[in-house]
C-alpha cells in the first residue's frame, strides 16, 4: 500500500452486473469510511419522455427501460392506467398477465444464477470459464432460460421488448392447445430448475448479514408477484406482522433524494434504509410458495417458508433466486393447465381526469409507476421508482459491511483487487439491474 | 439448397448511436434474399445464442464505443477479431459480443460463419438519435451487410 497519501485506483470490473455503474470506496486505514455507487438510471429520461403522450403508450414505452425486465415494466405500467381509470382486468387475462411475467421470472433469475453470480461463488472470472468445467450447469441454465424465453414469445409476441401487451389486457390471446407445447417444456424445465437449487445450495455461502428492513407486494394466499399490497417488515420487528403501505401512500412513505454521486435518486422507507427483491418477497409470501418451491427451500437450508423463515444473508440470494424459478414454472403450469380463452384479447380502458398507481414485483424488486391523465388521456406527469433506486443504500451498506468485515480478520491484509472483488460480490448479491442498455461499471478504491 | 443466414442488429434504438444496428436491419428489409432471418437483439448471450442456433451464417451489426476516435467509422470484423475487440468495453454490450462469441465457442455453438459490421459511435445518450457521423454511415453499413448476405447465400448455391 502507498504510505504517502491518497491511492486511486479505476477498475473496468463490474460487468456481470446487469447494467451501468461505478462503485467508489474509501478506506482510511482499517476502516471503510464511504462508499458511493453510482448508477446511471434510466426511468428519469423515461418519465420526461412519457409526459404529452397517450395513456395507452406506457406499456410499449417503458418496456425499453430494461432489455431483462420489459414485462414488469409493462405489467406496472398497465396497473397505473388501469387504477387511474377505474378498471380492474381479472380471470383469465390476468392469468395470462401472471404467466407472462412467471417467463420473465424465469428468464432473468436464470440469466443472474447461472451467467452472472455462479461464478462469484466456483472462483471463475465468468460464465465463459464456468463453461468450460461446468459445461452441463451451463447448458442446463441456458435451457431454463429457453423456456421462460418461449413464455415471452408465445405470449408477448416476440423475445424482447413484447408487443403484444396492452393497457386492459393483450392483442391477441392464445387458444389453449397454443400454449400446450409450452407445458411441456416446463415439465422439463422444473426438473432442470430442481437441480439449480441443489447446485447453488451447496455453494460456499460468506457469513454476512443484513438488517434492511424488507418491503415486498403482499398477497395472501399466494406468493406475490403481480398482485397484492406493498408491506414492510422492519429489520427489529422479531416476527411482528409487516405493515401495509397502500399503493396510494406510496410517495409518502417511500421518499427519493437526489444525492450528488447519481444522477439515479436514492430511497428511504419512512426513513429508514430498506431493501426490496428475493429476501424481502421469501421473508414476506414464503408461506406461499407452492409446495414444491417450499420443500426446495426446506432442503437447500432456507428455513421453512410455511413457518415464517427469513434469510438475511444477501449471499444466499442465488438461493433465494433459484427457488422463485421453481416457484414460477410450477404458477405457470398452473395457469396453463386452468386456461380458458377469455371472450375479449382485452377490457377497454377508457380514459378520465384522474391519477393512479401499480406496483408489480420484478425480478429484482418492487417496481412502482404512476400517471397522472388528463380528461382525453394526455399524461400529465410519470412517476417511475424501480427497484435498484430503492435498494441503492442497502446495497451500499452491504458493500460496507462485507469490506469492514475483511478488514477486520486477521491474516494478510487484502490487496485493491480481493476488495474490488469483494464490492463485486457484495453489489452482484442484489442483481441491480441498472441500466439494461449499455454495460459498464467502474469500481475505484481510494486509500488514505 | 440455401443455408440459414440470420442477420442480428443489436442495440437500443432509445440510446442515440446504440440504435444503429436495428436501423441497419430495418434498413435491410427488402433488400436480401427470402429466407434470410432479419432479427434486432439487445446482445444478451443467451439470447445471441439462440438467435444463432441452426445458422450457417451469422451477420451483426453493432456499435462500437469507448477510445475510439472516429465516429462513424466501419469496421467489419471476423468472429476471432470481434471476440478480442469486444472483449473489454469496446463493444457497447460488455456483457454482450465478446461474451456471447467466448461462450459459444466454450460450448461449441459457435456459427460456421460468424460477420461483425461495427460502427464507431459518437453518442450513446437515452433518447438521442443517431449522430451525424453515424447517420452518414449508414448507407454503407447497410450496402456491407446486404453484401455480406448475398456472399453468404452465394457461397451456399454453390455447394
Amino acid at each position: 500500500m502507498n504510505p504517502h497519501g491518497t491511492r486511486v485506483l479505476r477498475l473496468d470490473a463490474l460487468a456481470r452486473v446487469e447494467g451501468e455503474a461505478s462503485l467508489h470506496l474509501r478506506v482510511d486505514g482499517d476502516t471503510v469510511t464511504e462508499t458511493r455507487l453510482r448508477i446511471y438510471e434510466p426511468p428519469r429520461f423515461f418519465e420526461a419522455f412519457l409526459t404529452g403522450r397517450g395513456h395507452t403508450e406506457p406499456p410499449d414505452i417503458t418496456a425499453r427501460i430494461c432489455g431483462i425486465c420489459p414485462v414488469a415494466y409493462q405489467m406496472s405500467a398497465c396497473q397505473a392506467i388501469e387504477n387511474a381509470c377505474g378498471v380492474t382486468v381479472d380471470g383469465p387475462l390476468a392469468d395470462l398477465r401472471r404467466l407472462l411475467y412467471c417467463g420473465e421470472w424465469i428468464e432473468s433469475h436464470t440469466l443472474h444464477i447461472h451467467l452472472l453470480h455462479a461464478p462469484d461463488f466456483l472462483g471463475r472470472a465468468d460464465v465463459v470459464a464456468l463453461a468450460r468445467d461446468q459445461r452441463a450447469a451451463v447448458e442446463r441454465g441456458l435451457r431454463i432460460k429457453q423456456t421462460g424465453n418461449a413464455i415471452l414469445e408465445q405470449l408477448g409476441g416476440r423475445p424482447i421488448h413484447p408487443v403484444n401487451v396492452r393497457i386492459g389486457g393483450f392483442y391477441r390471446t392464445p387458444a389453449p392447445e397454443e400454449l400446450r407445447p409450452l407445458a411441456q417444456r416446463l415439465r422439463q424445465a422444473r426438473e432442470d430448475a430442481l437441480e439449480t437449487v441443489r447446485w447453488v445450495a451447496a455453494f460456499e455461502f460468506p457469513d454476512a448479514a443484513c438488517d434492511h428492513d424488507l418491503f415486498a407486494l403482499r398477497d395472501p394466499g399466494r406468493y406475490a408477484i403481480d398482485t397484492g399490497t406493498p408491506v414492510v417488515m422492519a429489520a427489529d420487528g422479531n416476527g411482528r406482522a409487516p405493515s401495509d403501505i397502500p399503493l396510494a401512500d406510496f410517495g409518502q412513505h417511500v421518499q427519493e433524494r437526489q444525492v450528488p454521486h447519481s444522477t439515479a435518486l436514492t430511497a428511504t422507507l419512512d426513513g429508514r434504509r430498506f431493501l426490496t427483491g428475493p429476501l424481502a418477497r421469501y421473508a414476506i409470501s414464503g408461506r406461499w410458495l407452492h409446495p414444491a418451491a417450499a420443500e426446495a427451500a426446506r432442503d437447500a437450508g432456507l428455513g421453512d417458508p410455511l413457518a415464517g423463515a427469513v434469510c438475511d444473508n444477501p449471499f444466499r440470494s442465488i438461493v433465494v433466486r433459484a427457488v422463485e424459478v421453481v416457484h414460477a414454472i410450477e404458477e405457470a403450469l398452473r395457469i396453463i393447465g386452468g386456461y380458458e380463452r377469455p371472450p375479449r384479447p382485452a377490457v377497454e380502458v377508457p380514459p378520465r381526469r384522474s391519477a393512479g398507481a401499480g406496483a408489480t414485483e420484478a425480478p429484482r424488486g418492487l417496481l412502482y409507476h404512476r400517471y397522472a391523465l388528463a380528461e382525453d388521456g394526455t399524461l400529465t406527469e410519470a412517476r417511475i421508482v424501480p427497484p435498484t433506486a430503492q435498494n441503492q443504500t442497502a446495497i451500499e451498506e452491504d458493500v460496507r459491511r462485507t469490506v469492514q468485515a475483511r478488514l477486520d480478520r486477521a491474516g494478510p491484509a487484502a490487496d485493491d483487487e480481493e476488495l474490488t472483488h469483494l464490492c463485486e460480490r457484495a453489489i452482484r448479491n442484489h442483481d441491480p439491474c441498472i441500466s439494461c442498455a449499455a454495460h459498464f461499471v467502474d469500481v475505484t478504491v481510494e486509500r488514505t | 439448397m440455401s443455408g440459414r443466414v440470420v442477420v442480428i442488429g443489436v442495440g437500443n434504438p432509445l440510446r442515440g448511436d446504440d440504435g444503429v444496428g436495428p436501423a441497419a436491419v430495418e434498413g435491410l428489409r427488402g433488400r436480401v434474399p427470402d429466407g434470410t432471418v432479419l432479427t434486432v437483439s439487445d446482445g444478451e448471450p443467451a439470447r445471441m445464442l439462440d438467435l444463432w442456433d441452426g445458422a450457417d451464417t451469422v451477420v451483426v451489426v453493432e456499435a462500437l464505443r469507448a477510445g475510439l476516435a472516429r465516429p462513424g467509422r466501419l469496421h467489419t470484423l471476423t468472429a476471432a477479431d470481434a471476440a478480442s475487440r469486444t472483449a473489454g468495453t469496446a463493444s457497447t454490450h460488455a456483457l454482450g459480443l465478446g461474451a456471447s462469441l467466448a461462450l459459444a465457442e466454450a460450448l461449441d455453438r459457435l456459427p460456421p460463419t460468424l460477420v461483425v459490421h461495427a460502427v464507431e459511435a459518437a453518442d450513446v445518450e437515452l433518447g438521442a438519435h443517431l449522430s451525424e457521423p453515424v447517420r452518414s454511415a449508414l448507407p454503407e453499413l447497410i450496402d456491407r451487410v446486404a453484401a455480406s448476405v448475398r456472399q453468404a447465400h452465394g457461397r451456399d448455391g454453390e455447394q
